[in-house]
């Protein structure tokens, strides 16, 4: 990678944001297999957490519980500060906790800015004003850094890097406290990988949001993370800011895990 | 670090060829209507030029293609779901006769014409419903429809035909002055063009088909979407059947069916909606109809077996899809 994607640390937010999400002691148990155990995590608005796991550590669990799709079986959810209680995935959505999933869930078939305003169309009476909407998605997305040629190039045109931040970006559009990305830098390479590195961190910038960065690749996150979460079988093992631990030792943290298994 | 905004990577590619070729691949429909251009032209300055540029002949072109366009504008709005109707044909033919037996219980004209429209939007709803409760695919669900109407009609009708009762203004409109057919294929074609290009309705028709669960996700009703446009599609099929053949003055077992399905899809295609699923044109279908209209008509006149006319339909949708294919690839490479 090379010298521009060394991004500059902000000035340690989580002492200074305001809370945006906390969960405690959550559990969860999938008939006789604890999924998670005694789950605490918290994540102020302005601050990129990085939340670190190996595959079948918990990871997916946590997500779908902070999204409203599984309820926990104990423990508690706080967004901005209230307790709440998560009854479905648009419930969480319509409190600010969007997610952008690793399918993107973007239509190839349609332009970038009908897939920015896919099911919340602007309209004049039963008509799409395809104007309007070209003109705010492309606003939308020079805002967050993204550069598109145009926003009537079908989706499917776009590399997987754009079509990666045209999820994120919606997802911000659409009113976000909470972002969750998973796995957002899984298919894509280094370069690419470094656009949306770039992305992330303009989203810190803005100051507006929380971001909780799901990812199995800690030299990439290390990076863009204020602080790294190591979720291993089920527990958070591990909460620190990034600038006080390395990649190294994370490593060796995991090493360990499979030495012991 | 300062802010970058231009990246190397996602600088503009533009299309080579400048503002024609650009043209050709952002409309879909323009190849097709190159063609058909291409194809009046020949005939009409050709040696049997003085007897295919009369208002007569081509009034039996509109007679060829206007049922196919009718029904097309719906196909070609399944295709885009990701479905098809097969048994659009066979609406085309049974709504006739289920007009004629609520006429003849003794109910009037106009609402044995509600009633019939009502049973071919039933149809529709039937077909989706199937489709989309039990995820039966399209193609048999549709199929076993045909075969149910074929069987129904030739039961209502007793296999014979039966004189339309509809006159006057109501008759006028439905088929009894010579171009209200075309008014109606014009009209229907129109409105479902703006449908798919101006209204939400084609945002989520297109998602429902390019992408179902991202479609869902975004909290579509992609099933709803579907059996909508099933229902769109009889309600066309069973108003060409009506407004056919009104203006042929017989109501007739033997007519649509599968030929006439087959044909309206054949229109859709060739004029460039794909059977994928995403995306396609409506006003393509009435060019891609206009086409085999105007090929039917010419070799007639010319004297070229009528077979040939099959010959041609089978080349032309492979060609057609094949082109599709292509400048689908083109557009990918050249409209970033």
């Amino acid at each position: 990678m090379s010298e521009d994607t060394v991004l500059s640390k902000a000035p340690l937010p989580s002492e200074s944001g305001v809370e945006a999400l906390r969960v405690n002691g959550i559990s969860k148990r999938f008939g006789p297999v604890t999924a998670l155990r005694d789950i605490n995590l918290q994540v102020r608005t302005g601050e990129v957490l990085g939340l670190l796991g190996d595959n079948g550590a918990g990871k997916s669990t946590l997500i779908k519980i902070i999204t409203g799709f599984h309820r926990p079986d104990t423990g508690t959810i706080r967004l901005g500060g209230e307790e709440v209680t998560l009854r479905s995935v648009a419930h969480a959505r319509s409190l600010g906790v969007e997610t952008v999933y690793q399918d993107l869930a973007l239509v190839d078939e349609l332009p970038v800015y009908l897939n920015f305003f896919l099911n919340k169309e602007l309209t004049v009476g039963p008509f799409l004003r395809h104007g309007e909407m070209k003109r705010r998605a492309a606003e939308a997305l020079a805002e967050v850094g993204i550069n598109i040629p145009s926003v009537s190039a079908e989706v499917r045109a776009l590399s997987g890097g754009q079509r990666q931040a045209i999820a994120v970006a919606r997802a911000v559009n659409s009113a976000a406290k909470v972002l969750l990305l998973d796995e957002p830098l899984a298919a894509m390479g280094a370069r690419e990988g470094g656009q949306i590195l770039r992305l992330i961190d303009r989203l810190r910038e803005r100051g507006d949001l929380a971001v909780i960065l799901i990812a199995h690749n800690y030299s990439q996150v290390m990076d863009v993370c204020d602080r790294v979460n190591l979720l291993q079988h089920g527990e958070i093992t591990f909460d620190r800011p990034s600038a006080e631990t390395s990649v190294a030792e994370l490593l060796e943290l995991v090493h360990a895990e499979y030495r012991a298994a | 670090m300062a802010t970058q905004t231009v990246q190397p990577e996602t600088q503009q590619r533009s299309a080579t060829g400048g503002g024609f070729t650009r043209a050709l691949l952002r409309r879909r429909e323009l190849s097709i209507v190159l063609v058909t251009i291409a194809a009046f032209l020949y005939f009409s300055l050709g040696s049997y030029g003085s007897a295919f540029n009369t208002s007569n002949n081509y009034h039996i072109i509109m007679q060829y293609f206007a049922p196919w366009a009718i029904i097309g504008a719906g196909e070609t709005m399944l295709l885009i779901c990701g479905e098809i109707d097969l048994s659009a044909g066979f609406t085309f033919t049974f709504v006739p006769f289920v007009f004629m037996s609520f006429y003849n219980t003794g109910l009037n004209v106009p609402a044995s014409l509600v009633l019939a429209i009502l049973v071919a939007m039933g149809i529709g709803l039937i077909n989706g419903l199937i489709r989309t409760w039990f995820n039966l695919s399209s193609f048999i669900t549709t199929l076993g429809m045909g075969f149910f109407l074929e069987g129904m009609t030739y039961i209502q009708s007793n296999a014979e035909p039966a004189k339309p009762p509809i006159t006057g203004t109501l008759g006028n409109l439905l088929g009894g002055w010579q171009w209200s057919e075309l008014v109606w294929a014009l009209l229907i074609i129109i409105v479902m063009q703006v449908a798919l290009s101006y209204t939400k309705y084609g945002v989520y028709a297109q998602a429902a088909g390019g992408n179902p669960l991202s479609a869902a996700e975004s909290g579509i009703k992609v099933n709803w979407v579907k059996v909508s446009t099933f229902m769109l599609t009889s309600l066309f099929a069973g108003l060409a059947g009506l407004v056919d053949q009104i203006r042929v003055g017989s109501f007739d077992p033997t007519s649509g069916g599968s030929n006439m399905m087959f044909l309206a899809v054949a229109s859709s295609v060739i004029g460039g909606t794909a059977l994928l699923g995403g995306s396609g044109t409506v006003v393509g279908a009435l060019f891609g109809a206009v086409l085999l209209g105007i090929i039917e008509n010419g070799f007639t006149l010319t004297g070229v077996n009528a077979y040939a006319f099959d010959v041609v339909i089978g080349v032309a949708v492979v060609a057609a899809m094949l082109l599709n294919v292509y400048i689908s690839s083109l557009r990918r490479r050249y409209l970033r």
